[in-house]
């Protein structure tokens, strides 16, 4: 079970909703996926043009909690902004802080989230910060009180999986908050993983949306988080340089 | 009156003076969205009462599929 400030959640993937081939391939995604957090973006609404339909205004609202992100800002106020508007409709008080400081690798401003998240937590809100792998950052984070701690396994949308899973053990083992990888995973193989480095959750996107088959990828990940977290809960042997014999080393066939 | 909508100047019937009536103006009564006049958010129970005036920067957000 996940929990994250005072909710609990039987799934411990969060999945995002960008870029789907289609809405009917995105619903049997989420649905198959069993995931019970979905993350949107905040935009403004296309007023001008025909109406496109919308995947949130699809959903059963009653079923699914809503992490609307800050994507789109670059300092804490403008974060700060988007998150209000965010909550002000009524559907959710959990925020995902993505304050944004490289345009090429999209990787998050750590001064900007900080002072972001601080913002966000005086608000009132439920507040889980997208984060670089940087120990000292996401020890600093949790010292300000957020609910979750994120840090990205690689740039976003990059599928390059983990690149640092030694900072990501740092992280797990200080942290007295969920853990929830974010960003840059890849694969089924990533996700296990980041769940058997004992992290709390996932956050991906892309790994399912462009995915050939989505749909497929959304169930081989579910079975990649209960299979991670299994094996970090069995607890995993050690790894030696040298073989070590399965068999008895006594009793052999003779000659 | 003329107002700046989503970053467009528009010009919208005098009596389309409320936000409610700005969004049935634009039949976006039923649609999940958050306004907001010049950065202050309205709140939907105030719809019926928040007037619109000449000159205001008005924005009509909603959510998108986002990572």
């Amino acid at each position: 079970m996940l929990k994250i400030a005072d909710r609990t959640f039987q799934s411990r993937l969060l999945l995002g909703t960008g870029k789907y081939p289609s809405f009917e391939i995105q619903k049997e995604a989420v649905a198959v996926s069993e995931t019970e957090i979905l993350t949107f973006a905040v935009r403004r609404m296309n007023i001008f043009e025909e109406s496109q339909p919308n995947f949130l205004e699809q959903l059963d609202l009653s079923k699914y909690t809503f992490l609307p992100n800050t994507a789109g800002a670059k300092t804490a106020e403008e974060a700060a902004r988007i998150a209000k508007l965010a909550k002000a409709s009524g559907l959710c008080d959990m925020i995902k802080v993505e304050v944004i400081g490289d345009e090429r690798t999209l990787l998050p401003d750590p001064v900007e989230t900080l002072k972001a998240s601080e913002m966000l937590l005086e608000a009132g809100f439920v507040v889980l910060p997208y984060t670089s792998d940087d120990v000292v950052l996401a020890k600093r984070l949790e010292n300000l009180g957020v609910h979750a701690i994120m840090p990205g396994a690689s740039p976003i949308g990059s599928g390059k999986g983990i690149i640092n899973p030694l900072n990501l053990q740092f992280i797990i083992e200080q942290s007295e908050v969920p853990v929830i990888v974010d960003a840059g995973i890849g694969s089924p193989k990533d996700v296990t993983y980041a769940m058997e480095l004992g992290a709390d959750g996932i956050l991906l996107n892309t790994a399912v949306s462009g995915a050939k088959d989505p749909v497929k990828m959304a169930k081989a990940v579910k079975y990649a988080i209960e299979a991670g977290r299994l094996g970090y809960l069995a607890g995993r042997i050690e790894e030696k340089d040298y073989a070590v014999a399965s068999s008895p080393t006594t009793g052999m066939v003779g000659s | 009156m003329n107002v700046q909508l989503n970053g467009k100047q528009v010009e919208i019937p005098e009596e389309v003076n409320s936000v409610e009536k700005l969004l049935a103006h634009y039949h976006l009564q039923s649609r999940i969205a958050v306004v907001e006049i010049n950065k202050e958010i309205v709140m939907k129970e105030d719809y019926v009462h928040q007037k619109l005036s000449h000159g205001d920067a008005v924005e009509i957000i909603h959510f998108v599929g986002g990572g």
